[in-house]
């Protein structure tokens, strides 16, 4: 069942993804409007702003959990891609092996920045 | 009389490296189908052009083939229907041309095969030494009979574009029809094909193109069958599938005592 285990969490994580994203794009692209987690107002991308988010231990989770299942439904979309385009079966495992690989890279690298982000901003 | 043209699509691997179009202008009388003005061509103009036909009627599959871009059965399609004096007629694609219209469908059959399309139970004795029938209400007959209709004639896996990208994909046809003894109430075999879709270039390989219902000509409807079997797969992977066992044998009720003050039946006319 290993293949239904995988299309499964990639559904899951498109669900995930639906909300996360709907909440970066209030917060970050309809500021103006909802001005959701902004409350030094003007820009959401301001330093203040910004500041306040990172402080903000919640934050820290969301922006985890959209990586990871953002890098898990997209990685997992490109390795159904490429195993699709009738490519021998070593170049499809090796693909496989690689996006894996730099896909976890990517993960350690984005959940480095956010726990560090969230240890800075508390100096401040 | 009016004239139609045809322009087929030939091939001859002893003869010629590539495909080439070859016309042909043939009488056209009203009512005739597409089977009907091939086998016109071969009889009347060229004896060389090759293509399967059998039943002519639309149930056996075998004329299966491209027709305006289009796979159809032959002998179901009028050419009236198709609505242009110039029909182009070529092989169904995502398959090896035999020669001229005539596909290698044995890598279909391979996997049509690998779904193990029967009936499977542990009372082996039952199934291959019967004594009685099956039970199986007309409720349970309904959930898989649609299904049943496929004529495995090809045109879904022609049509299908995950097949066109990638040779290896199970295909329209045995998904649909592992979902089809999956739901028969008589087979114990589902856990089994579970798993036999459930590789790299299996079940979870369908993009819901859809094409392969649109050229369905028994009206199957694959699409359906391949995402109600994903719901089921993910049901059982969630462990929300409720286990069951194949249907039991038919059983003659027995004689039960009447209650006092209820009158017999009349006898039977029939």
């Amino acid at each position: 069942m290993k293949d239904t285990k995988l299309w499964s969490l990639h559904l899951f994580a498109g669900i995930v993804i639906l909300f996360l994203l709907g909440l970066h794009m209030a917060i970050m692209h309809l500021d103006e409007i909802v001005s959701l987690f902004n409350p030094k107002g003007e820009e959401a991308i301001s330093w203040e702003n910004v500041l306040e988010r990172m402080k903000m231990i919640g934050f820290v989770f969301v922006y985890i959990f959209l990586l990871g299942f953002a890098l898990y439904h997209s990685f997992y979309g490109l390795n159904k891609i490429i195993g699709e385009t009738n490519v021998k079966e070593g170049t499809r495992k090796f693909w496989s092996y690689v996006l894996t690989i730099f896909g976890f890279l990517l993960f350690i690298i984005g959940t480095y920045a956010a726990i560090a982000a969230k240890v800075v901003s508390a100096k401040f | 009389m009016e004239n139609i043209q045809f322009i087929i699509r030939r091939f001859s691997p002893e003869k010629y490296e590539k495909p080439y179009w070859q016309v042909y202008n043939i009488p056209f009388e009203e009512g005739k189908t597409v089977l009907d003005c091939l086998h016109y061509i071969k009889k009347e103009i060229d004896s060389t052009l090759s293509f399967r036909f059998s039943c002519r009627m639309g149930v056996c599959g075998s004329c299966a083939m491209l027709i305006q871009g289009k796979a159809r059965l032959a002998c179901n399609t009028q050419v009236v229907e198709l609505k242009s004096k110039k029909i182009t007629i070529a092989p169904l694609p995502n398959f090896e041309t035999i020669k001229d219209l005539v596909p290698d469908l044995s890598p279909m059959f391979e996997k049509h095969k690998y779904i193990k399309p029967n009936i499977q139970r542990d009372d082996l004795k039952e199934v291959e030494d019967k004594e009685k029938e099956f039970y199986q209400s007309e409720e349970e007959l309904q959930e898989y009979l649609q299904f049943s209709y496929c004529i495995r004639c090809g045109a879904c896996m022609a049509a299908c574009p995950t097949m066109a990208a990638d040779r290896k994909y199970l295909g329209p046809m045995p998904l649909a029809q592992s979902y089809r003894y999956n739901n028969d109430t008589r087979d114990g075999g589902s856990k089994e094909r579970h798993n036999l879709v459930d590789i790299p270039s299996g079940i979870f390989s369908c993009h819901m193109g859809s094409e392969c219902s649109v050229v369905c000509p028994k009206g199957v409807d694959p699409a359906k069958a391949i995402q109600l079997m994903k719901r089921e797969m993910v049901f059982s992977f969630l462990k929300l599938l409720k286990k069951k066992k194949p249907c039991g044998l038919y059983e003659e009720k027995k004689e039960r005592k009447r209650r006092e003050g209820i009158p017999e039946p009349p006898p039977r006319t029939v």
